[in-house]
């Protein structure tokens, strides 16, 4: 029994970060229509930007995190600029193919610029584990949870509260009027992009620490992230914090009953599973059809 | 007519290679470019005639290799039926993608795929039982063509090998070009360029798609069992994502939705990272074909065939 | 008088809203019936009900006799009943020739085994639906330009290459979803031309228009739809005289201009 609870515990920790990584792309998948392969590029992004500020330039634990959060923000901004805007009437099998090149070219930029080898990122946490009765949890998960959960909060607070947040859901819903009532539709559309790509960066700058740096990293935290629009509709912020938590949970209770091989299966069966029997996600409500 | 004097010409060329490719590592690219092109081919039938984007058709090419290595590995079947179940399996598997997704289109269905081929992949490394995982099956047998009274003629040599894939490639041209140029080509295309009119006129977009993803898995299957009988091992690299990556390459790049596109595009990208090595290592070349993923979609965005045709007119 | 096709009890809901409220009809074989009402009366949802684009909530459709309700629009098609679309819709890479071509889809047989082994069949087919495509051209009046691309094509000629590619699927009942939009008068005189040689041929129509002055001049019955309902069911005179059908659209053009 102590150890389900261990293994929720994990997962809920995990799963925050998930949260994150999901609603960056369901904002950018859902709402701007960009099929945005290249997410997870910008989560290990994030991740390398840590490392190197950590290790090449000394900077603070605490200050590297959310220098890589603007660097990642940096990059989406650019990458809606040079590469999304002038392919803004296209298909949308276009852009997706563009995103595609997008992950390619980015994935083996890191593999030339910092080798294949795993890199491990070094933390002021102590790893002594928090013992919390019958649960135990490291203090850098815990620190983990914490910011995750505080930029959830935070994404939240932005799209509903400021101004930003009222112009880029009116873009989003009503693109025309928008326009009319004087919001920058381009300016929202790098934004929107910009910001998914923060987010992503900085799961990457919070799970890199935890887990190890390697080049492809970001191939399953772009699935892992798609699962969890699946999961909680395309679009759907709320939808999308809750299916990050499902996935972390799903895949530290199959991790930990099944097999720890598999662990990142449970991320393609949720994607296979839910797309074929309630393909408007589990926190939708049904659709019209038609 | 200078259209059929140039393919003549190319034919000629390709049916006479093993004579005039003195040095057998390009021989060995020419037999790379061949496989490729099997599966290019393959990509292409979902991709540029319904429109529907497959991911994760390594996972289909890898099935293709894995059917044929364990049947002629563990259970000693002749190659033949070997190269045969790396055809039926994956189309099966195609076939079973393909009625379930149903009504899934675009970004979804190649989600579904891009998990599948995950998925497999995963099984292929951790069902150590099945597959023997990483380590892979060594010592799949080469073909032979044995005929009664004759003494069995093993294709191990590369020249030998280099013919059953060329007949593979032609094969498998004739038989898209068959399906294209038909009642069954207007279909597909018609799903793609607008799915809800074509049901209005009484095509069953889901009897076509799926007929669509059955052919192509099974094209890309028989390309895994060709690349398993050639290179004698299997193992997960077979699930590695860069091969859907190249094969995605050489469809856009050289034309996806035209029957020679896919043919150029796998000579091209086969033929190019090997005069390359010597300059740039693998990751530089990979690094450069996202780039040109992107060049192509901005500045070609029908491909290289459909561009040569334009300045050809 | 044989019933082309009879709805009974057709409603459709969304969430909260009810697009068709209990729509009973039928439509006589041969004749040529239009739906009218004001904008958002929901007509084109009750074309999508009936032709399988929409799943009625509750209700049933029923086609020469046979229910058809909650079918895919392919077999629909299949049994003869064609519709064409309020926004232009047409393939819009491939040429002229090729749109009618697709269309023609069930006056071919060929399957993947005939397509791969009798390629003499293929090419039997392939002249047989090709001069069918040409007569199907000559009929719209595009036969000249068979090669052209139809997105090139002008608005009123696509919407030509629509209805050819309509009447390609040999529909013995033919919905046409305001097929003269966005026309000018001389473009509204050739729909309305060819409506009457469709009609002609012994093909049932059942049209929405706005166009009035089209719909009185060749409808045999006219349907009004208001906010869901039906509202009146008659001749093109009666229709016109129906003070429901008046203070329908008078209504309308009140709530518009307010």
């Amino acid at each position: 029994m102590d150890q389900l609870y261990q293994h929720l515990l994990n997962g809920l920790l995990l799963g925050a970060t998930y949260s994150l990584l999901g609603i960056g792309l369901t904002l950018v998948f859902g709402l701007m229509h960009v099929v945005n392969f290249a997410h997870g590029e910008f989560y290990t992004l994030g991740a390398y930007a840590l490392f190197a500020a950590l290790a090449g330039a000394s900077v603070d634990f605490f200050l590297a995190i959310p220098l890589a959060v603007v660097l990642g923000a940096a990059a989406g901004a650019l990458c809606e600029r040079v590469l999304l805007r002038p392919l803004r009437g296209e298909s949308i099998d276009t852009v997706m193919l563009v995103m595609i090149g997008v992950w390619i070219a980015m994935q083996n930029a890191e593999l030339l610029g910092w080798g294949g080898v795993a890199k491990s990122v070094p933390t002021p946490f102590s790893t002594r584990p928090v013992v919390l009765g019958s649960v135990s949890v490291s203090p850098l998960r815990l620190f983990v949870f914490g910011v995750s959960g505080f930029l959830i909060l935070g994404a939240h607070l932005l799209l509903a509260r400021t101004k930003l947040g009222r112009a880029m859901r009116a873009t989003f819903q009503d693109r025309e009027t928008a326009a009319l009532m004087g919001v920058s539709i381009e300016r929202v559309h790098t934004i929107t992009f910009a910001f998914g790509a923060g987010l992503a960066a900085a799961a990457g700058a919070l799970l890199g620490p935890v887990f190890l740096l390697y080049p492809s990293m970001g191939d399953l935290a772009s699935l892992k992230a798609f699962s969890v629009v699946i999961l909680g509709g395309l679009g759907n912020f709320v939808g999308a914090a809750l299916g990050g938590l499902v996935l972390g949970v799903a895949e530290e209770l199959g991790a930990g009953y099944i097999s720890s091989g598999y662990r990142d299966a449970v991320g393609f069966l949720i994607i296979v599973a839910v797309l074929l029997l309630r393909p408007s996600g589990l926190f939708a409500r049904a659709e019209r059809v038609g | 007519m200078k259209r059929l004097g140039l393919l003549v010409l190319l034919g000629g060329a390709a049916a006479a290679a093993p004579a005039w490719v003195w040095n057998p590592y390009h021989l060995h690219t020419l037999i790379m470019a061949g496989i490729f092109a099997v599966l290019a081919l393959s990509l292409n039938l979902l991709l540029g005639y319904t429109g529907q984007l497959s991911l994760g058709h390594a996972a289909f090419f890898g099935i293709g290799a894995y059917a044929t290595g364990l049947l002629t590995v563990k259970l000693e079947w002749s190659p033949w039926l070997g190269l045969g179940a790396s055809i039926a399996v994956p189309g099966a598997t195609g076939w079973a993608i393909g009625r379930l997704a149903l009504k899934l289109r675009g970004a979804y269905f190649v989600l579904l795929t891009i998990s599948f081929a995950g998925v497999a992949s995963l099984v292929s490394v951790n069902w150590m039982d099945l597959t023997n995982g990483p380590l892979g099956l060594p010592g799949v047998p080469a073909i032979e063509i044995a005929l009664p009274g004759l003494p069995a003629l093993s294709l191990r040599a590369k020249g030998a090998y280099y013919y059953l894939v060329l007949a593979a490639v032609t094969l498998c041209y004739l038989v898209c070009a068959a399906l294209i140029r038909s009642r069954i080509g207007r279909a597909l295309i018609a799903l793609r360029e607008n799915e809800t009119l074509a049901e209005s006129v009484g095509i069953n977009g889901t009897h076509y798609l799926v007929l669509a993803a059955t052919l192509s898995a099974a094209m890309a299957g028989l390309g895994g069992g060709l690349y398993a009988h050639y290179t004698r091992f299997v193992s997960p690299e077979v699930f590695l994502f860069s091969y859907t990556v190249t094969m995605v390459i050489m469809v856009v790049a050289g034309g996806k939705g035209t029957l020679a596109g896919p043919i150029v595009g796998a000579v091209i990208f086969t033929v190019l990272p090997e005069a390359l090595r010597a300059i740039a290592s693998w990751q530089w070349q990979m690094l450069l074909y996202g780039m040109l993923l992107i060049a192509v979609l901005f500045f070609l965005p029908r491909g290289i065939v459909p561009a040569l045709q334009e300045r050809v007119k | 008088m044989t019933v082309a096709l009879e709805v009974s009890g057709l409603s459709v809901r969304f969430g909260g809203v009810a697009a068709l409220s209990d729509v009973s009809f039928a439509v006589r074989a041969g004749t040529v019936t239009s739906l009218i009402g004001p904008n958002g009366a929901g007509k084109t949802t009750a074309f999508n009900a009936i032709t399988g684009f929409q799943r009625p909530t509750a209700g049933r459709v029923r086609h020469e006799g046979v229910a058809i309700t909650g079918w895919r629009p392919h077999r629909i098609a299949e049994r003869g009943l064609v519709r064409t679309f309020q926004k232009t819709s047409v393939f819009p890479g491939l040429t002229v020739m090729d749109n009618v071509l697709t269309g023609l889809h069930l006056s071919g047989g060929v399957g993947l085994g005939s397509a791969l082994f009798r390629r003499g069949r293929v090419g039997d087919e392939e002249r047989r639906l090709g001069e069918l495509a040409r007569r199907g051209l000559e009929f719209v009046g595009l036969a000249g330009r068979s090669g052209e691309r139809a997105s090139a094509l002008a608005y009123g000629d696509q919407r030509l290459l629509e209805l050819a590619v309509a009447l390609a699927a040999g529909p013995r009942l033919l919905l046409l979803d305001e097929p003269a939009s966005g026309m000018t008068t001389s473009e509204k005189e050739t729909v309305a031309g060819l409506i009457s040689r469709i009609r002609a041929r012994g093909l049932t129509v059942f049209l929405v228009e706005h166009d009035m002055r089209l719909v009185m001049g060749m409808s045999d019955r006219v349907l009004v739809l208001n906010e869901g309902r039906l509202i009146a069911d008659g001749s093109a005179e009666d229709v016109q005289r129906h003070p429901d059908v008046i203070q329908a659209y008078l209504g309308a053009r009140a709530r518009a201009e307010a």
